[in-house]
């Protein structure tokens, strides 16, 4: 960007022009995310000071209009967690950007407990650095400082990443705003006008990019333990096939396309093993591939069907999906002995099982009264608590620090995520305005973006 | 034109098939177990006209009954189900007897499911839709070679709606001729 900045003298329009594009670009098919309820009783309370933009390139500035202020996107973030309850900017008495104009008695009488403060400023060349401070309101101190050099497409990056840091810090676990999701927009699905889109977004929905498009199905993406690769099932050939495919490099490979069902890939937790499940030798069978050798080695064995694996995060024990004793419910098998275990076993319909990351709860489908919900199970004790309301729920995924929890569902006949803290109190959903939002994948942690 | 007593064979065979447990599915082995069941069917086909009407319409793959009219290639399930419907099989004795006639011919049998439950599970299920119909067929005289099963579960409505009767017309088996 800079380059052409340089190169053309009428550059700077071009270049607010460009950089607005980008804005575009993954507005375009961006999902919109709309809170439904608030969640805990005592939502801690937080106000983010809108921060002080201080560029004078008239380039930078324009780029920067079109922007959320990371206030706002770091506000969100928090509120989505249903734990913080952030002050509206109206309310605010100031608007500090540094410590020499943060009054901490200004901060008590609004009753917040903690502050967030920061500034972007134009740094040397074409990078902008973006300053944040979290204060202990009640203990009149600083908890945390950092500043990041960014570009302009780094944006939201740094705003993820500071929501992170504030939500680490203030409640002890670790944030997950700066994770990805990955889904599945589909349109005109069963016309031949179908289109079906992998797409990665941030987790507030935006920035949404398309990592494969087809006019054929496209299912059951899962993330490699890294955030690097994809593992999905494409019906590009009018056969089903596993894909493994880069997140951001070109590679791209069919990994199986046997006769019949290709299905259910998931990598395992030390990402050198893939799960799938594959109907070659007569029915669905859960197998395991090696993904240096690409040995196949069989799991289950049984005529009844038997489907979407899914890894115990020690790598030690599969969960499954099996109708083996006549409608589907939810197995393990330990993968040492091979000896299995049924563990749903409230409701006929149980299937498309994860495990919590402490391998003791279990998320799943379940089938109440006729209609298809998301339900969470302590292995311990075996009680059943349903998390969702709406119907027609699937594909439960959970943020990799075990809180949220999204699914797929149906809202006024459209296909959309719905997203539920794992204690079932805040939900919101990202609906897409161009077509059906399905099969969401929350990412792994991935590696921070800014420094 | 259609054997009586063949047909009420297929339908124990039928039976049987599920009370053994399900349907078979691969190529090979629970065929060859089905065999003694039903009667070998080949011979039916020299002991018709001998003036060879046609099978299929013009374009070659739209399989046509003797008067001309297009058969119907979609065969329907309840919910959760991979059973025929008695109604069908007649309709799916017709097909059967074009493949005998036509040994050239391939047949691709697409599974498909309503949107409700998991899609893998779905794909499995719609699987199972296929392999019924496809078991039917080879059980019927169909050389398995001329058939091809695959499922897209729940990915590819005929009815994109979200009502009973959307249901009921995405939950099927589809022939396709090539």
């Amino acid at each position: 960007m800079q380059k052409i900045w340089m190169l053309i003298p009428n550059a700077r329009w071009l270049l607010a022009t460009a950089l607005l594009l980008i804005g575009k670009a993954h507005a375009a098919n961006s999902l919109d995310t709309i809170i439904i309820d608030r969640g805990v009783d005592e939502p801690i309370r937080i106000a983010v000071a809108p921060f002080a933009i201080n560029v004078d390139r008239a380039a930078d500035a324009a780029v920067l209009n079109g922007f959320a202020n990371p206030a706002d996107i770091i506000a969100f973030d928090l509120a989505r967690s249903g734990q913080f309850d952030p002050m509206a900017k109206e309310n605010m008495l100031s608007f500090p950007s540094q410590s020499s104009e943060v009054f901490f008695r200004d901060w008590r009488i609004l009753k917040t407990a903690y502050l967030v403060i920061g500034r972007v400023d134009a740094d040397t060349d074409s990078s902008l650095r973006v300053s944040f401070e979290l204060y202990d309101v009640a203990g009149r101190r600083q908890l945390r400082a950092r500043e990041y050099l960014v570009t302009a497409d780094q944006w939201r990056d740094a705003a993820h990443q500071i929501a992170d840091i504030v939500y680490t810090e203030i409640t002890g676990v670790r944030g997950a705003f700066s994770s990805k999701i990955m889904y599945v927009l589909a349109q005109d699905a069963g016309t031949p006008q179908a289109r079906y889109r992998l797409e990665i977004a941030d987790t507030d929905g935006q920035r949404a990019r398309t990592l494969f498009s087809s006019p054929q199905p496209i299912l059951s993406a899962s993330w490699a333990p890294d955030g690097r690769r994809v593992a999905y099932v494409s019906f590009e050939t009018g056969r089903p096939s596993i894909i493994l495919q880069d997140v951001d490099g070109p590679y791209r490979e069919k990994l199986t396309s046997f006769r019949g069902i290709n299905g259910s890939p998931v990598f395992s937790p030390d990402g050198q093993e893939l799960a799938m499940v594959l109907s070659r030798d007569g029915d669905p069978e859960i197998f395991i591939m090696n993904l240096a050798t690409r040995k196949l080695r069989r799991i289950t064995r049984h005529r009844a069907i038997d489907t979407e694996p899914s890894w115990s995060p020690d790598g030690e024990r599969l969960i499954f999906t099996s109708d083996r004793g006549g409608r589907p419910q939810i197995y393990q098998v330990e993968l040492a002995t091979n000896f299995i275990e049924r563990l749903t076993f409230v409701g006929n319909y149980n299937a498309r099982a994860r495990l919590l990351p402490d391998g003791q709860h279990l998320v799943f489908v379940h089938r109440r009264e006729g209609v298809f919900h998301i339900a969470w199970q302590d292995l311990q004790r075996d009680n059943l608590l349903v998390l969702t309301q709406t119907s027609l729920d699937e594909s439960p995924s959970l943020s990799p620090n075990g809180s949220m929890l999204i699914y797929a569902t149906q809202y006024q006949g459209r296909g959309i995520l719905g997203v539920v803290s794992i204690d079932g109190r805040v939900k919101y959903r990202l609906p897409s305005s161009v077509g059906d939002v399905r099969e969401p994948a929350w990412s792994p942690f991935l590696n921070d973006v800014v420094d | 034109m259609l054997n009586s007593n063949r047909l009420s064979g297929l339908i124990a065979f039928l039976l049987a098939a599920f009370v053994i447990g399900g349907c078979s599915s691969t190529a090979t082995a629970p065929v060859e177990q089905q065999e003694p069941v039903s009667e070998p069917p080949v011979a039916a086909a020299p002991a018709e006209e001998a003036e060879e009407p046609a099978d299929f319409a013009d374009d070659g793959v739209t399989p046509i009954d003797a008067n001309g009219r297009p058969l119907s290639r979609n065969f329907y399930f309840e919910y959760d189900a991979a059973i025929l419907n008695p109604a069908d099989l007649a309709a799916l004795e017709m097909h059967a007897q074009i493949l005998r006639r036509n040994a050239d011919k391939r047949v691709v049998i697409e599974g498909h499911c309503d949107e409700r439950g998991t899609r893998e599970y779905n794909l499995a299920l719609g699987e199972r839709r296929a392999n019924v119909v496809k078991s039917f067929l080879t059980s019927a005289g169909v050389r398995s070679r001329q058939i091809e099963t695959v499922s897209f579960g729940e990915e590819k409505p005929a009815d994109p709606g979200h009502t009973e009767s959307a249901w009921a017309l995405n939950r099927r088996a589809l022939l396709s001729y090539r």
